[in-house]
């Protein structure tokens, strides 16, 4: 709801590039990177002739995604062409699905940061050729050519759609944080809205609160990080709030997201809307999946992540939060699963990751996943923490060098000499001479100002680097001192 | 060495002659005749001979020989045929050169047959005369002042004057069928789903078929044994085996019911044609055919709903000749939206333009209920009707055309009157049965009349069988 009396309604379209080695329609490698125009065919290409083969792989993605969605795809979907122009599009229409998608009503549990969670209609899901990409800039000649590459072309995709019962930025997101989570739980893409891996088109509207019609709604297209997503709607929903407010009316357009002026600009309004002129597309079969395929992909299921959830908060004694964001994202969720096993200490593994793990791991490209800290060693830190042989100080310091090295705990202590003091001799001859060297404060300590006690624990962490065990140096302290 | 049967062709093979000898001997018929005929795009004679002398090699070394080895072959182009042209009769590909083979050629190269050149047809295969070729001007060759009827017209053309014994066709409507009955040969539209669509640029997609065209009802069969079957890369290709035709072609099919379709009896057939499909028809009855009457109640919404099913089909499908990857591009265009303007408008034909823009009406928002679906609905009575027929009869026999070969010009004037020409053809490519035109006599003036039989969907064998019968019939 918002302050003013109007609240939102926003329904949002992901497009999701799907893991399969082979494009949606022919032989061709999804690999990222090539050569512009090396990972094609005539299939891809659009030549006269050709004709489409389904990749029975992506459908088995679609599967593993409508059961992950609460909804049984058994049955028969149909695919479409949708008719357009465009120079990245090969064959002059899209085949994609209409009337008849792959995956129909489902459903996901999304929790936003009040800890409240709620379930997220899906309309539908279907699957789709991704188009080319066109270059303007950069390239021999730009002012006056276009380039085409279509090693995209022909690439799958799964367009999600959501039912509009969104209704903040913060939902939106939420949202779209759940089915990234999902999408990489089931393995079918790798949920990176940067790389446009994982698309999102959002529909606003805005509606007088108690009011049941829904307001004119406008699209926002090509939102290219979960930030942009919030950003993007909550100045639309501004925006709509403000027009109406001041006897406006809201136009039924398409815009685009400005970076730059961080708002949004029309792309194109209501009368230049395409007509797609859908209609079955003959070269392909209605595609049947039977319930022995439905069981099959069934069985295949990976824990999802709000199982994965709940099981962190049950198994491991996480709070709500850390679990949230440990499971967000794939990777992270099994990085500190392995290292919470390994150390015995599950939520002292959380908080090594938490705090200084996601902290450098910020700066890194590749994340997790290009982490030179292993599980293994995380956990062995935790261990040499939790055997006092190192003290917890310390344990960042010894972090931050295996960060930095790639090297195991082990071997960064012995390198660095930092291994704990506790031996009582030794630790014992440092302080005699720090108590010989520091006669007066003695005599205050002894005259009644134990608070300075505090001072002789400094200046022996000062004098073993740190590594003394601070335990013992306390009660070494308090020995000779109250003696 | 030319002018005979295919099957006198692989016996003189077979017996020492050389197929460098067999197709330089048709090279020389082309050289010689298609000047005046016009059905060739393409003749690749240094590529015919070089795979004629291949397979003699392989012949002379005892290597196992596919079923047409050595048979020089034509193929439409609108087949994708590597290294060669593939213009579908348009300047918008004109100067278009495939990059690969279409599954019927890989078959025909497995088959050892010779492929030695690309025959002309209607723009895109749009048209029933040949005349829509935007390339070149085919007559009609047994009678110039004739058309050879279309769109597979150069095809039938290069049969009929012996430039090669063998073609291969494409049928969306009628476009075998039709031509060959115009040029008295025989020619062939499979069941949907027969003969694989990859590499046969589309037009029809839900319609097309790639069929044979020979000089008698033998070479089509064998023509359609090689090509024919399961092909992984068109997922409407039929699951089963192809089946054997040849072993019981000439066997006698024993009794039959032949149905005849009373709406195709009435006004618009000409008398001539009349007159020799009676004659076909009693010589059937007098060798013990029984004669029934069938009604198809839905024909007269063939023409329409095909011309709705077809057009809506092709407006997508010739969507991809933007100028963009390949296919004309206008040197006018001073912008993208230009550049697809002006490429198509220089490009396409006349009948193509009205086609798309056909197909493109039919499949927008608030009239794609009304004609296409509506278009849908009647094929699926139009196939009801057949096997409401295919309950009672083994076969239809009809006239394949109205009328004999139309003189040039005489409908380009009048679309309509052209489309009627398919009215016959057009429910087998609508209920997706296959159906085979041969001649059965000629009308005062000498040009060939046809008549069409159309057996239920994947009974290939026992249609061919049926009309090597009528074949012999008729011929005695």
């Amino acid at each position: 709801m918002h302050a003013m009396g109007y609240e939102a309604v926003i329904g949002l379209e992901v497009h999701a590039q799907l893991l399969t080695d082979s494009k949606l329609f022919c032989t061709c490698s999804t690999e990222f990177g090539a050569e512009p125009n090396n990972q094609t065919c005539p299939v891809c290409l659009g030549m006269p002739g050709v004709l489409p083969v389904l990749n029975d792989r992506a459908v088995d993605f679609a599967i593993k995604f409508g059961l992950a969605v609460d909804h049984n795809p058994a049955g028969t979907s149909v695919f479409a062409r949708k008719n357009y122009f465009y120079p990245d599009l090969p064959k002059g229409y899209q085949i994609t699905q209409f009337k008849h998608p792959v995956v129909g009503k489902g459903r996901i549990t999304i929790e936003l940061e009040s800890g409240e969670t709620r379930d997220i209609g899906i309309t539908r899901a279907h699957l789709e050729e991704d188009a080319g990409q066109s270059h303007h800039e950069g390239w021999p000649q730009s002012d006056r050519k276009s380039y085409v590459n279509l090693n995209r072309a022909g690439v799958p995709l799964l367009e999600i759609v959501s039912e509009p019962e969104i209704h903040t930025p913060d939902e939106a997101y939420a949202y779209l944080r759940e089915m990234k989570a999902i999408l990489q739980y089931l393995e079918i893409c790798d949920g990176n809205m940067e790389e446009g891996s994982m698309r999102c088109d959002a529909n606003v509207s805005v509606r007088p609160v108690g009011q049941k019609e829904f307001g004119t709604r406008t699209e926002i297209k090509n939102l290219n990080s979960f930030n942009n997503v919030r950003r993007s709607l909550q100045y639309e929903i501004d925006r709509q709030i403000t027009t109406l407010t001041h006897g406006g009316e809201i136009e039924q357009c398409t815009l685009l997201w400005d970076e730059g002026s961080q708002s949004t600009k029309v792309m194109r309004g209501k009368e230049d809307s395409h007509d797609y002129r859908y209609f079955p597309e003959p070269d392909l079969l209605p595609l049947t999946i039977t319930e022995e395929r439905v069981e099959a992909a069934r069985a295949t299921l990976p824990e999802l992540p709000h199982e994965k959830y709940a099981r962190f908060m049950e198994t491991y004694g996480l709070n709500r939060p850390d679990a949230l964001r440990l499971i967000s994202e794939k990777p992270l969720a099994e990085y500190y699963e392995k290292t919470a096993e390994l150390s015995g200490n599950p939520r002292a593994a959380c908080s090594w990751v938490m705090s200084e793990l996601l902290r450098d791991l910020k700066d890194l490209e590749g994340g997790v996943a290009a982490c030179p800290v292993s599980p293994e060693n995380l956990a062995g830190l935790v261990r040499l923490i939790d055997a006092k042989t190192i003290s917890g100080k310390i344990g960042k310091q010894v972090f931050s060098a295996m960060f930095a090295s790639g090297k195991d705990p082990e071997t960064i202590i012995e390198e660095q000499g930092l291994k704990q003091i506790t031996d009582e001799g030794e630790l014992g001859r440092i302080i005699d001479e720090i108590l010989a060297a520091n006669q007066s404060q003695v005599a205050d300590y002894r005259g009644g100002k134990t608070k300075i006690l505090g001072f002789f624990v400094g200046q022996a962490m000062k004098a073993t680097r740190g590594k003394g065990n601070p335990a013992t140096v306390n009660q070494l302290l308090r020995q000779r001192l109250d003696a | 060495m030319t002018g005979t049967t295919v099957k006198d062709m692989l016996t003189a093979l077979a017996g020492g002659e050389t197929s460098e000898a067999l197709v330089q001997a048709h090279l020389k018929q082309i050289r010689e005749r298609d000047e005046a005929v016009g059905a060739f795009l393409t003749v690749d004679e240094d590529g015919a001979l070089q795979q004629a002398r291949d397979i003699d090699r392989k012949r002379a070394a005892g290597e196992p020989l596919g079923s047409l080895a050595g048979i020089p072959v034509a193929v439409k182009d609108n087949i994708n045929v590597t290294g060669l042209k593939t213009t579908c009769g348009s300047k918008i590909l004109a100067d278009f050169v495939s990059p690969y083979d279409a599954t019927v050629i890989q078959r025909l190269r497995e088959a050892d047959a010779v492929i030695v050149g690309k025959t002309n047809m209607d723009e895109f295969a749009m048209g029933s005369s040949t005349e829509y070729s935007a390339l070149k001007k085919t007559v009609n060759p047994v009678n110039p002042d004739y058309v050879p009827g279309g769109s597979s017209g150069g095809s039938t053309a290069a049969v009929r004057a012996d430039m090669v014994p063998l073609a291969l066709g494409s049928s969306t409507g009628g476009s075998i069928r039709q031509p060959a009955s115009f040029c008295g040969v025989v020619g062939m539209k499979p069941t949907y789903g027969r003969v694989s669509r990859y590499g046969l640029t589309a037009y029809g997609s839900s319609l097309d078929q790639i069929g044979p065209i020979a000089r008698d009802v033998d070479g089509a069969a064998r023509l359609l044994q090689a090509v024919a079957g399961h092909d992984d890369r068109d997922t409407t290709s039929a699951y089963d085996e192809a089946p054997d035709l040849i072993t019981d072609l000439e066997k006698d099919p024993g009794p039959i019911k032949v149905g005849v379709i009373d709406e195709f009896m009435g006004d618009g057939l000409d008398d001539e044609v009349r007159a020799a499909f009676q004659t076909a028809l009693d010589r059937l009855t007098a060798a013990g055919a029984e004669v029934v009457h069938c009604s198809f109640p839905h024909t007269e919404y063939a023409i329409p709903a095909y011309y709705l099913v077809a057009t809506a089909e092709a407006s997508a499908n010739l969507a991809r000749f933007d100028g963009v990857r390949y296919s004309h591009r206008s040197t006018e265009a001073r912008n993208l939206k230009e550049m697809y303007t002006h490429s198509r408008s220089e490009g396409f034909g006349p009948e193509v333009k009205r086609r798309i823009l056909l197909g493109t009406y039919c499949l927008s928002s608030g009239y794609y209920e009304g004609f296409y679906l509506n278009a849908q609905k009647v094929r699926t009575k139009i196939i009801n009707d057949f096997q409401t027929a295919f309950a009672e009869v083994d076969v239809l026999l009809s006239p394949t055309c109205p009328t004999t070969a139309f003189k040039f010009g005489e409908k380009t004037d009048d679309p309509v009157s052209m489309y009627l020409s398919d009215i016959y053809t057009v429910m087998a490519n609508l209920a997706g049965v296959p159906a085979l035109s041969l001649p059965v006599g000629a009308d005062s003036k000498g040009l060939p009349i046809g008549a069409q039989l159309i057996t239920p969907r994947f009974t290939e064998a026992r249609l061919f069988q049926l009309a090597c019968h009528t074949e012999k019939l008729v011929g005695e």
